[in-house]
């Protein structure tokens, strides 16, 4: 399943400047240990050391919270768009 | 409705395009003319909010904020002028919406807001609108909104993107249903480290005005149980859905029945015994350079602050990239981490010591400390 990824700016320095990326998986796990392989420094801002989401980073699944579906286990369909949503708190 | 509130036939005039308006007509202009809002922070996204609130007719507006203008404030912060540098927000606040409006009350807080007088100073108020800069306040604002059931119109920028969204209100989501805990301090860089477009906070700030005014009139579907995320750089607004969370412990279980030490809550306080950051005093870091000891120092801002000024010696690594930065670093070596004023290179310190390193040190107080201390003697 191919699924467009949307990054915050804060963490597009990490993947060259890219905001979007295209990435396979089956499951939203799967397509954020691929954007993790592909983008190393990322890994440690998209999830916790037992590869969980943190409680700071929100993900969503087209327009829902994952933590409503399965988390990283949600499955996920060929042309969703996950949206990264850190806090940030700027004012 | 009261008589007290009526309109006179100047403010009529003032508010005639309003009054054109079927949703809001003459009932809604009384509505706001009777409407306290609170807002917390006149910075950023404070300045869009007061000046339009203000400019609407909302009747009685309170701000809390504690800070001087500094003429870094001046490129977004747009309640306040060139010639109000050094004041008082609070002050130039006040002057500038008497100038729009004087038929506005405005109340004024010169404190910080904290667990002892949150409650105390946000009671009462109809609305209160979350334009701090810092997420302590953030965590406080939303459990005390929750607590004295107000409806809290959040707002949150940082760089190019911002949020928006409407939280505490009976039957919607919190800020805690959001985002349950606060990232670890210096993860996130603030506005003041990180930088911030300045007519970013005009753009979520006014949407947080629009949010306020919809909710005294009881118009239209407000942001409540969804969330607002702007990104100025491709001008996208995207909504998403956000569900009130059984388990909150501020709306959901209702476990939080008072405030708490939001300091302690975001890890800003001072480290656990036996977790110390080891320190270098600039001074001393001058000495171990000047005498050409074999050391890695590196900063870890961001590229446009290196640019703007560094320390000759030092390499950059910007924080968010320091796990990739690992290898570069030998162990054997010491290592001294700065930033601006010594946050971010705490955690970096806390980083590198939990992936093993031992001899890294952070340099008190920064580049700003350095520049104070060694560059100026």
């Amino acid at each position: 399943m191919s699924v467009q990824v949307h990054l915050p700016a804060v963490l597009s320095r990490l993947t060259d400047g890219r905001r979007t990326l295209d990435l396979d998986g089956n499951t939203v796990g799967e397509i954020v240990n691929e954007a993790s392989t592909r983008y190393p420094g990322l890994a440690p801002r998209l999830k916790d050391e037992q590869g969980e989401p943190y409680a700071f980073v929100t993900y969503y699944l087209n327009d829902d919270d994952i933590r409503i579906r399965d988390g990283f286990r949600t499955s996920v369909q060929d042309g969703d768009e996950l949206t990264i949503v850190p806090a940030i708190a700027g004012g | 409705m009261s008589n007290e509130i009526g309109l006179t036939k100047q403010e009529v005039h003032r508010y005639s395009r309003h009054l054109l308006l079927p949703e809001v007509g003459v009932e809604g202009q009384q509505k706001l003319k009777a409407a306290s809002v609170l807002l917390v922070g006149a910075g950023g996204l404070g300045s869009p909010i007061a000046l339009y609130l203000a400019a609407a007719g909302v009747g009685h507006l309170g701000i809390v904020d504690f800070d001087v203008v500094d003429e870094s404030n001046l490129q977004r912060q747009v309640l306040h002028g060139t010639r109000d540098v050094g004041r008082p927000k609070l002050d130039s606040a006040r002057a500038r919406i008497a100038d729009v409006n004087p038929h506005v009350d405005v109340t004024t807080y010169e404190t910080r807001l904290t667990s002892s007088n949150a409650l105390q100073i946000l009671r009462g108020y109809d609305i209160v609108i979350d334009g701090t800069d810092n997420f302590a306040t953030r965590y406080l604002t939303n459990d005390a909104c929750v607590l004295l059931g107000i409806p809290n119109v959040y707002g949150s920028i940082f760089r190019f993107e911002g949020q928006v969204s409407v939280f505490a209100t009976r039957t919607g989501p919190c800020y805690r249903c959001l985002f349950r805990q606060p990232p670890p301090p210096g993860l996130v860089p603030s506005c003041a480290e990180g930088g911030v477009l300045g007519v970013l906070p005009g753009t979520i700030g006014t949407l947080q005005a629009t949010e306020a005014i919809k909710l005294l009139l009881g118009i239209g579907q407000p942001l409540i149980g969804r969330l607002l995320l702007y990104d100025a750089l491709s001008l996208r607004f995207r909504t998403v859905n956000l569900r009130k969370d059984p388990n909150c412990p501020a709306c959901g279980t209702h476990e939080i029945r008072e405030l708490i030490d939001y300091d302690q809550f975001c890890g800003v306080t001072t480290e656990a015994p036996g977790d110390e950051i080891p320190e270098i005093a600039p001074a001393e870091l001058a000495v171990r350079l000047e005498r050409g000891d074999d050391l890695d120092l590196i900063d870890v801002r961001e590229l446009n602050e290196w640019q703007i000024a560094r320390i000759d010696a030092a390499r950059l690594v910007p924080l968010a990239t320091l796990p990739t930065a690992f290898s570069s670093i030998d162990p054997e070596r010491d290592v001294i981490v700065h930033c601006k004023s010594g946050g971010r290179s705490a955690n970096a310190v806390r980083q590198l010591r939990a992936a093993g390193f031992r001899r890294v040190w952070n340099l008190t107080g920064g580049i700003e400390r350095w520049n104070r201390e060694v560059n100026a003697s």
